[in-house]
C-alpha cells in the first residue's frame, strides 16, 4: 500500500516534471510523457483507493489522508478526460503540480484510526461525496485555467507578449474552456449539495441543520451561482470571469479544508464536504 | 574645397514614440508646402521629404551641411509647431555614405519596423515624385533616388526579406488568433483607408474572416472599398453603432482626434455583453483612444505595439538581411564614385577656365601694342590656347582616373588648392 503511494506520488511528479519541459521546448514527446505519467499515476492511484474501498467495503473518505488522496484522484481523473476532450495541453502545468502537491500531503498526514461507521456504505452519502469530489475538480480546474487567462491576457494588455504568449492557447478558448469546467462543477456540486440533503433527512431528520461546513457549502454554491448567473445575462467574460474562477476555488479550499481546521461541526470527523 | 554633401536628417519608430511622430508628421498637403519652404532655405540645394507612420525624414544636399541641418530643424519646430527641444534628441543626422546607406536601408525595409514590409519603398516613390513636381530635386537627388529603388527591387529579388508576409497585418493577425482563437466568421470593421490597413483586411479575408463593412467620411470611397471585400459600406455617422457589432476594428483615418473614446466604448461593451473587441489602430496621429485598452476585454493595438509582437518572429529574416546589407554596402560605394566623379567635372571646368582668363588677359595685354602685324593675332591666340590644353592634358587625365577612385578626394584637394580655386 505505502509503496503503491510513493509510485503514484513519484509518477504524477514525473509528469510535472514532463508538462514543464513540454513548456519550455514546446516539443509534443515532452507532453505525451506528461500525458502518460500521469494516466500511470491514476492507474496506481486507482488501485490504491480501490483496494482499500474494497478490503474495508466503505468509500475511502473517513479520514484527511483518505479524503485528501480521493480529493487528488478526482481533480487527476477530471484531468485526464478534460486533456482528451481539450486541447489545452499546456494545463498539465498546473493540474500535474497540483495533483503532486496533494499526493505529498497525503504521504505526509497520518492515517487516523478510523472508527466502525455504518455511513460509508449509504448510497446517498456515497452519491454526496463522490459528486462533490468531481465539482471540486472540475472547480480547480477552471481556477488553473482562470491563472493561464491572466496571465495570457496580461501579456497581450501590457503589449509585451513574451515567454506565454506563443505557448498558452487564445483567450476565447482560455475562456470557453473555464466556463465549461464552471458549468460542469456547478452541475455536481449542486447533485452533491441535493443528495447531501437527502442524507440529511435520513439522518438526522432535517435537511439543513446550520452546521458550518453546510454554510460554507452553501457560500461556495451560491457563489458560483452568482458568477454562473451574471456571465448569461450580463456576459460576464474574459478576465472578471477568471478572477472569479480563482476566488471560487479558495472559497472551495476554505470550505474543503479550512472549516475542519478552523470551524467545528458534525462533518468534522471526516473532513470530506 | 566646396562640396555639396548629401545629408539626412529625421527621426523614425526607434528614436520616437508615437505620441511625438504623430506631432510631426506632414500630411500629404503639407508636405508640397514643407518642399517649397525647404528649398528656399539658404544652403539647401535640393530637398526630399518622406513622412510616414513611423518615420519623418528629410534628405537634403546642401552646400554647408551645418546651417542646412539647422535650418531644417528649425523649419520643423515652426512648421508644427512645437519647440525644437521636444524632438531634437529623438533626431538622427547623417551624412554622405551614411545618409546615402540610410535611404537605401529604408528603402529596402531593413530600416522598417516590420522588416521586409512593401509599402515602405512605395511610400518614398510618392514622395519622389513630389519632389519632382516640386522640383525640388537636382541631379545628385535623382540620380540618387533612381539608385535607391534599383537597390530595393535587387534587395527584395536577391533576398528573402520580403518573401514572408511580415508585416503590420501580419503581427495583427498573430495578436487576433490569440484573443480569438480562430479568426473565422469574426466581423471586421474597416475605418478609413490607406495601404497597409487595405493589406491587413485582405490578410483577414485569407483567414477567413466574416463580414466586412467599411467606413469612410468619403461614402462614395468606402463603398468603392466595400466593393472590393465584398462587404459593405456605412455611413462614418454610424460607427459607434457599428463598432457594437463586429469583433475586429482597423482603423488608418486622418483625423486628428480619437474617432473612438472610452466614453463611447464603456457603453458598448455593456450592449456587446463584453465580446472581445481588437483595435488596430494603424493611423497616425491615432485615432482609438489608448485608453479604451484599459476597459475589461478590449484591446487597443497602435502602430508601435504591434511592433512587440513582430520581435518575435524576425529572427529568421535577419540572416536575410546580412545579405541585403551586404547588396547595400556595393551599392553605397558605387554611388559614392558617382557622387565624387561629380566633383571633378566641376574642378576641371574651373581649372581651365582660371587657364583660359589668364591666357586671355596675357593676350589682350601682348595684343595691345601694336608691335605685331594683326594677321600674326589669330595665330597668337591659337598658339595660348592651345597651350592651355596641352598643361591641362595630363592634369586632367590623372583628376579623371585617379580622383574618384577609392574614395580619394585627396587629388581633388591637391588641385583645388594648387590653382586656388576655392579663394
Amino acid at each position: 500500500m505505502e509503496l503503491l503511494i510513493i509510485i503514484t506520488v513519484l509518477l504524477y511528479m514525473l509528469s510535472a516534471a514532463g508538462y514543464f519541459a513540454f513548456l519550455f521546448y514546446q516539443k509534443e514527446i515532452l507532453y505525451r510523457a506528461g500525458f502518460l505519467l500521469i494516466l500511470a499515476g491514476f492507474i496506481c492511484h486507482t488501485l490504491t483507493i480501490g483496494t482499500t474501498f474494497f478490503t474495508s467495503g466503505q468509500f475511502p473518505a473517513r479520514n484527511l489522508h483518505e479524503t485528501l488522496s480521493v480529493a487528488g484522484w478526482a481533480i487527476a481523473g477530471f484531468f485526464l478526460v478534460f486533456q482528451s476532450r481539450f486541447k489545452l495541453k499546456v494545463l498539465g502545468i498546473y493540474a500535474a503540480p497540483l495533483i503532486s502537491l496533494v499526493m505529498v500531503a497525503v504521504s505526509a498526514v497520518p492515517k487516523t484510526p478510523i472508527e466502525p461507521q455504518g455511513i460509508f456504505k449509504s448510497f446517498w452519502l456515497i452519491s454526496h461525496v463522490s459528486a462533490v469530489f468531481v465539482g471540486n475538480a472540475a472547480f480547480a480546474m477552471a481556477c488553473g485555467i482562470g491563472i493561464l487567462y491572466l496571465i495570457q491576457e496580461h501579456g497581450i494588455k501590457a503589449k509585451n507578449p513574451g515567454f506565454f504568449f506563443k505557448r498558452l492557447p487564445s483567450l476565447d478558448m482560455l475562456d470557453a474552456t473555464g466556463y465549461t469546467c464552471i458549468i460542469v462543477g456547478f452541475t455536481f456540486l449542486t447533485f452533491g449539495l441535493i443528495t447531501g440533503f437527502v442524507y440529511a433527512k435520513t439522518v438526522w431528520g432535517r435537511f439543513w441543520s446550520w452546521d458550518p461546513k453546510e454554510v460554507w457549502s452553501g457560500i461556495t454554491w451560491l457563489f458560483y451561482a452568482a458568477l454562473l448567473h451574471e456571465r448569461l445575462t450580463v456576459g460576464w467574460r474574459g478576465r472578471r470571469a477568471a478572477v472569479m474562477a480563482i476566488i471560487g476555488f479558495a472559497i472551495l479550499l476554505f470550505t474543503f479544508l479550512g472549516v475542519n481546521f478552523l470551524l467545528k461541526g458534525h462533518h468534522g470527523g471526516f473532513t470530506g464536504v | 574645397m566646396i562640396m555639396s554633401e548629401i545629408v539626412l536628417i529625421g527621426l523614425n519608430h526607434k528614436t520616437a514614440p508615437v505620441e511625438l511622430r504623430e506631432c510631426i508628421a506632414f500630411s500629404e498637403d503639407e508636405t508640397a508646402t514643407a518642399l517649397e519652404a525647404l528649398k528656399n532655405a539658404p544652403d539647401i540645394l535640393e530637398v526630399l521629404l518622406l513622412s510616414t507612420c513611423n518615420r519623418v525624414e528629410v534628405l537634403l544636399v546642401a552646400d554647408k551641411e551645418a546651417t542646412a541641418v539647422e535650418s531644417a530643424k528649425h523649419f520643423i519646430a515652426r512648421f508644427n509647431q512645437i519647440p525644437i527641444s521636444r524632438f531634437e534628441d529623438s533626431l538622427y543626422v547623417h551624412r554622405g555614405d551614411d545618409a546615402v546607406r540610410h535611404i537605401f536601408r529604408v528603402a529596402a525595409s531593413l530600416d522598417s519596423m516590420v522588416l521586409g514590409e512593401p509599402q515602405i519603398l512605395g511610400q518614398i516613390k510618392e514622395a519622389y515624385r513630389k519632389a519632382t513636381l516640386e522640383k525640388t530635386s537636382g541631379v545628385v537627388l535623382n540620380r540618387l533616388l533612381h539608385r535607391t529603388f534599383f537597390v530595393a527591387k535587387r534587395i527584395r529579388t536577391e533576398t528573402g526579406i520580403g518573401d514572408h508576409a511580415v508585416s503590420i497585418s501580419y503581427a495583427a493577425i498573430e495578436l487576433g488568433r490569440k484573443i480569438f482563437g480562430s479568426l473565422e466568421n469574426k466581423h471586421v470593421l474597416l475605418v478609413g483607408a490607406g495601404e497597409m490597413a487595405e493589406l491587413a483586411v485582405e490578410h483577414l479575408i485569407r483567414n477567413r474572416v466574416g463580414d466586412i463593412a467599411v467606413a469612410n467620411r468619403t461614402f462614395e470611397r468606402a463603398v468603392e472599398l466595400a466593393e472590393r471585400f465584398e462587404g459593405s459600406a456605412i455611413k462614418f455617422e454610424e460607427l459607434v453603432h457599428t463598432v457594437a457589432d463586429v469583433d475586429i476594428v482597423i482603423s488608418s483615418t486622418g483625423s486628428p482626434d480619437f474617432i473612438l473614446t472610452r466614453q463611447q466604448l464603456k457603453g458598448l461593451m455593456r450592449k456587446r455583453r463584453n465580446r472581445p473587441l481588437f483595435f488596430i489602430d494603424i493611423a497616425v496621429p491615432r485615432d482609438i483612444d489608448p485608453e479604451i485598452n484599459r476597459l475589461a476585454n478590449t484591446y487597443v493595438y497602435d502602430i508601435d505595439d504591434l511592433k512587440g509582437v513582430i520581435e518575435e518572429n524576425i529572427e529568421d529574416r535577419q540572416r536575410e538581411a546580412v545579405k541585403g546589407e551586404r547588396i547595400i554596402d556595393e551599392a553605397v560605394i558605387k554611388f559614392r564614385q558617382w557622387f565624387e566623379s561629380l566633383e571633378i567635372v566641376p574642378t576641371i571646368k574651373a581649372i581651365r577656365s582660371k587657364l583660359e582668363a589668364i591666357a586671355e588677359t596675357e593676350l589682350k595685354k601682348t595684343l595691345q601694342g601694336e608691335s605685331l602685324p594683326p594677321s600674326a593675332h589669330e595665330t597668337v591666340r591659337r598658339m595660348a590656347h592651345s597651350m592651355v590644353n596641352k598643361i591641362l592634358h595630363d592634369p586632367t587625365a590623372v583628376l579623371k582616373r585617379d580622383g574618384c577612385q577609392k574614395g580619394q578626394t585627396h587629388y581633388l584637394d591637391v588641385a583645388r588648392k594648387l590653382f586656388r580655386l576655392d579663394e
